[in-house]
């Protein structure tokens, strides 16, 4: 795992939280102006994500999931309360706090893959490794998600299942602390989805990297320690897996 | 379509920095377009009235004395319509206010009313009385810089005699538009130089010319041909000391006033197109990445049954807005410059009709023009949108497709990181406007290379002409010529330090069927103060035997070193002789014929004659050497060369200011608007991008430099190539302005285009912070939450 220390000095963690916490979040507010209307997309929200975990935060659309995932991937700052990243405060971090702090900790997966149109596969990895401190190789990290035979294949020459998973490899080959998926099957056929929910079960599994990831399909909760459900800007409920399911036994 | 109207409106003020772009650019075409255009027929249709109501001449002619009985027999040559014969001299004057002397160019009147040629214009007070000779009429520039007024008096020698001479009016003539001596500046100095009218039979009585004229004014009939006119003329002319008839093209003001003429018909082409064809390309640019980003609500309106050409047709006007406003700004700025424009010729153009007149003409033709530029901007847009089927047009659009290059086996290939790899990809992906973008930024460098080098070129010609050809401090010249005392008599007058003859001599040149007017110039090979010096500022001694040839005299007869022409001197004992040229010079001005002093006296069959004289003088002693000078008979004009040098750079600074304020917004704001428009494409196309690299932890400054980084690459791709465009403009602009008394050097100072080069990359650097300002706010969570 990297190496946890800021290069930035950010103020202490608020006390009284579990030591053992890579993030904790406390009263986790978020309102956006949407125009004339306020929306609150996020209320009184606490949580504590381990090292290792992988947990699913589930609920339907607007319930403010992928808010809560953009706050703790610095993308996003909540309007009140505090998350902190380790022993690092994020809220009220600036923008370019927040930048190296996705640089050097966050791997992202998204519904669209967000690929590089103009770079191959290794491309976009080395994009992402070139700028980490201790990363993997490339080549190696796409081999790592099945795809070690389409290294010089641009975005457009793959399948969607083989873009998302250029995009698991870009996010893991920095070695990242944590991986947050947002919706990461969201624009793949059942087979494919459940391909790449495999090698993140794999990759989470191989790595022990701590592995959040944000879904409105239920089924997907089976392959959790950890279940979140989210309904209106708060977490309503949450369960322990005692066993984590096999990507191959669940079905929606 | 109301709708489709609104829908215009509104991504007008989404597109507005586009627009204002784009807008700029017509703006500048339109403007340059009415304005030069309109110099080009205020000129032209003030020359063509003016000649004809005021019977400007066709043909001239200049001799000593000739008796008026043959002023019947020019007017019987085959072809002559009408003859006026006159009497003209340059006599010295002392003008209250003035130091040096001025020149007078006197111009006999008849007394039998105006009915003449080169008729004059009054702009105040009337003509001078038969027969009185210190009645005079003064061109209208000379009296307003020197502030003579009717009835003000100024003292002038006529003919050896100190006379003081009246205003009782004042008046332009269309034989002095451009109101230069011929001897000096090329630039009018009013206060020194003037024409001036006078009654004939006074002028006759002065300068003892009764029944008898030394000059002849001819119109043609309009279908005889010049040439036989000429040759009839000289012939009559010829007893008398004819010294070579001659057509409008050798007239000084008529040659000066058509070279603009001719100048703003080209400038008027050049200028306007250059901004029109990078507006239509950037529009087209940003209407196809318009109908690329909307091809969703394209296929809805499909969908719902519009049209393709109507919604080809909204694209069409949503194009035609920043040409609309363009146009209204242009054509009121064009007006505005126009008559701006009008003031400054005004200053150096005399015309009748002082005020500018706006052709409406002009405007409906800009107006088309900046249409037409519109409609083929968005042409190809609007070509697209009829022939998207409103099924694909609904789903996305196809992953643009990306090769690998050749290079990318390369060392140089594998040394680039994934960042710069994006860069070149993108450019080699649409290689068609990569190439257009950088063509149309080495344009507007190699133009703005080329103008500013013109400034360097003036230079150039300032240096040579006033510190290595003409190095004396004052010039005098006789009004005929004199024998080798007047030499002796002006090296005694105050503060003169040293003199130098100078003799020129009237001849003719010619070889086989070609003939040249010209003068032959004899310079002492001691000789310090005028020399011979070609545009490399090489200095060639005046031959001994045989003739040194200017470049246009030696191409216009077609001879070289070593070939023989025939001179045939049109003065005093008008020797005819056969002679060697010895060489030709390329000089920058002038289109004369050297030899040494001794060879022409020889030829000429006298001895140490002289034209003028040339002095160095003591500083200190000006005022006692003018005063002098204004009372020495026989002298013509005096020309102090300081006096010159001064009123060239005020000339140069006055008129060229405006000329290049207009070059640097001409390069710099086309490098903006083209790097601007196409880094606000490339962001508008590529912001899911840019945005998904912030995402992976790139900072603000990384992704800037990948999307401006390109656009850099471009520019800097581009300097090169307008570098040598600007030479090669240079060279065209030379060739152009290349007349038979005149020519520019090439100069291309390296600081010159170094400054060009850091113009341009300053323009496109601010265009880029402008880009950069909106990159910065860019919504990175709403570009992930989308699919392109």
């Amino acid at each position: 795992m990297a190496t946890l220390t800021l290069p930035f000095a950010l103020a202490p963690p608020s006390s009284g939280l579990d030591p053992d916490a890579l993030f904790s979040a406390r009263g986790l507010t978020k309102l956006y102006r949407m125009g004339e209307v306020e929306v609150r997309a996020l209320e009184q929200t606490d949580l504590q994500l381990r090292p290792g975990e992988l947990v699913v935060i589930l609920g339907p659309s607007g319930s403010g999931k992928s808010t809560l995932l953009n706050i703790l991937g610095g993308l996003d700052v909540p309007t009140t309360g505090d998350v902190t990243f380790h022993d690092h405060r994020l809220s009220g971090a600036d923008e370019a706090e927040l930048t190296r702090f996705r640089r050097e900790h966050v791997g992202f997966v998204f519904q669209f893959f967000n690929l590089l149109p103009s770079l191959t596969a290794l491309e976009n990895v080395r994009l992402v490794t070139e700028i980490a401190a201790n990363p993997m190789d490339p080549a190696e990290a796409l081999r790592l998600v099945g795809l070690g035979e389409r290294l010089h294949h641009f975005p457009a020459q793959l399948s969607g299942g083989e873009q998302q998973r250029v995009a698991i490899a870009r996010a893991i080959a920095k070695r990242p602390d944590v991986l947050l998926c947002d919706e990461p099957t969201g624009s793949l056929d059942y087979e494919t989805g459940k391909r790449i929910l495999e090698v993140l079960d794999e990759v989470n599994r191989a790595t022990h990297t701590l592995t959040v990831l944000v879904t409105h399909n239920a089924a997907i909760s089976a392959l959790a320690d950890r279940v979140l459900r989210m309904r209106s800007g708060r977490i309503v409920s949450e369960t322990r897996n005692a066993v984590r399911a096999s990507p191959a036994d669940i079905e929606w | 379509m109301r709708i489709l109207d609104l829908k215009v409106l509104r991504d007008t003020k989404h597109l507005r920095g586009q627009i204002i772009a784009v807008a700029s650019l017509v703006a500048c075409g339109v403007a340059s377009f009415i304005m030069l255009r309109s110099m080009h027929g205020y000129l032209r249709g003030s020359q063509e009235s003016y000649y004809v109501e005021y019977g400007f001449g066709d043909v001239f002619a200049h001799a000593v004395r000739a008796p008026d009985a043959l002023t019947a027999r020019l007017g019987e040559v085959s072809g002559v319509d009408r003859v006026q014969t006159r009497i003209v001299r340059d006599v010295l004057l002392d003008v209250p206010g003035l130091i040096e002397p001025a020149t007078g160019r006197l111009v006999s009147i008849p007394d039998d009313g105006p009915t003449g040629l080169n008729r004059l214009h009054l702009r105040g007070g009337r003509l001078p009385e038969a027969g009185r000779r210190d009645q005079v009429v003064v061109s209208a520039a000379f009296a307003a810089a020197n502030g003579l007024r009717v009835g003000d008096g100024f003292g002038a020698v006529l003919n050896g005699r100190r006379e003081r001479l009246t205003v009782v009016g004042t008046a332009i003539s269309p034989e002095f538009i451009y109101e230069i001596s011929g001897l000096g500046s090329v630039f009018p100095d009013n206060r020194r130089f003037g024409a001036m009218w006078m009654s004939e039979g006074a002028m006759a009585a002065a300068f003892e010319m009764e029944g008898a004229f030394n000059d002849v004014v001819a119109t043609l009939e309009s279908t005889a041909s010049e040439r036989p006119v000429l040759v009839a003329f000289d012939r009559l002319l010829e007893p008398y000391g004819g010294v070579g008839a001659y057509g409008r093209d050798a007239h000084l003001s008529h040659q000066f006033v058509t070279g603009e003429i001719d100048e703003t018909q080209i400038t008027a082409s050049f200028f306007p197109a250059v901004f029109l064809v990078v507006t239509a390309f950037l529009l087209q640019t940003t209407m196809l990445r318009l109908v690329r980003m909307e091809r969703e609500q394209i296929g809805l309106m499909k969908a719902f049954g519009i049209r393709g050409r109507t919604i080809g047709l909204h694209y069409v006007k949503l194009a035609l807005v920043p040409v609309a406003a363009g146009a209204l700004l242009g054509t009121a700025l064009g007006v505005w410059f126009a008559s701006a424009m009008a003031a400054v010729y005004a200053r150096f153009y005399q015309f009748p009709e002082v005020g500018f007149d706006l052709d409406p003409g002009v405007v409906w033709a800009a107006l088309a023009i900046a249409l037409a530029t519109g409609v083929a901007g968005a042409v190809a847009a609007a070509r697209r949108v009829v022939r998207l089927p409103p099924a694909v047009a609904m789903a996305p659009p196809t992953p643009p497709r990306f090769r690998h290059m050749a290079i990318e086996g390369t060392r140089l290939g594998r040394a680039l990181s994934p960042g710069h790899q994006m860069i070149v990809r993108n450019l080699t992906r649409s290689p068609f406007k990569s190439v257009t973008t950088t063509a149309g930024i080495a344009m507007s460098l190699g133009v703005l290379a080329a103008l500013l080098g013109m400034f360097d070129a003036i230079d150039v010609i300032a240096d040579l002409q006033f510190n290595h050809v003409s190095r004396e401090d004052v010039a005098v010249y006789f009004d005929a010529t004199r024998s080798a005392d007047a030499l002796a008599e002006v090296a005694h007058l105050p503060g003169v330090l040293a003199v130098e003859p100078v003799r020129m001599a009237p001849a003719r040149l010619s070889r086989e069927q070609r003939e040249e007017r010209t003068a032959l110039v004899g310079l002492d090979p001691t000789g310090d103060l005028r020399r011979i010096v070609d545009g490399d500022f090489v200095v060639h001694a005046p031959p001994v035997g045989g003739i040194l040839l200017g470049r246009a005299l030696a191409t216009n007869l077609d001879v070289a070193a070593g070939d023989t022409v025939r001179v045939e001197v049109t003065e005093g004992r008008r020797p005819v002789r056969n002679l060697v040229v010895a060489g030709v010079v390329d000089e920058l001005m002038g289109g004369e014929a050297y030899l040494e002093a001794g060879a022409l006296y020889e030829l000429l069959g006298e001895s140490r004659t002289v034209s003028g004289v040339l002095l160095t003088v003591d500083p200190a002693l000006h005022d006692e050497l003018y005063a002098s000078l204004k009372g020495l008979p026989g002298v013509s004009s005096v020309l102090v060369k300081a006096v010159t040098v001064q009123g060239f750079e005020d000339t140069i600074e006055q008129s060229f200011t405006i000329s290049l304020i207009a070059t640097l917004i001409l390069g710099a704001g086309l490098v903006m608007a083209i790097v601007y428009n196409q880094a606000r494409v490339a962001l508008s196309e590529r912001g899911r991008e840019l945005a998904s690299l912030r995402v992976l932890g790139f900072s603000r400054k990384e992704v800037a430099g990948m999307l401006l980084g390109e656009q850099f690459l471009l520019v800097v791709l581009a300097i090169p190539f307008g570098l040598v465009l600007g030479w090669l403009l240079t060279l065209l602009l030379v060739m152009r302005f290349e007349s038979d008394l005149f020519r520019m050097p090439i100069v291309v100072l390296p600081e010159t285009y170094l400054l060009a080069a850091a113009i341009v990359l300053v323009s496109a650097a601010l265009s880029a912070l402008l880009v950069r300002r909106r990159l910065d706010r860019i919504d990175l969570i709403a570009v992930l939450k989308t699919r392109e």
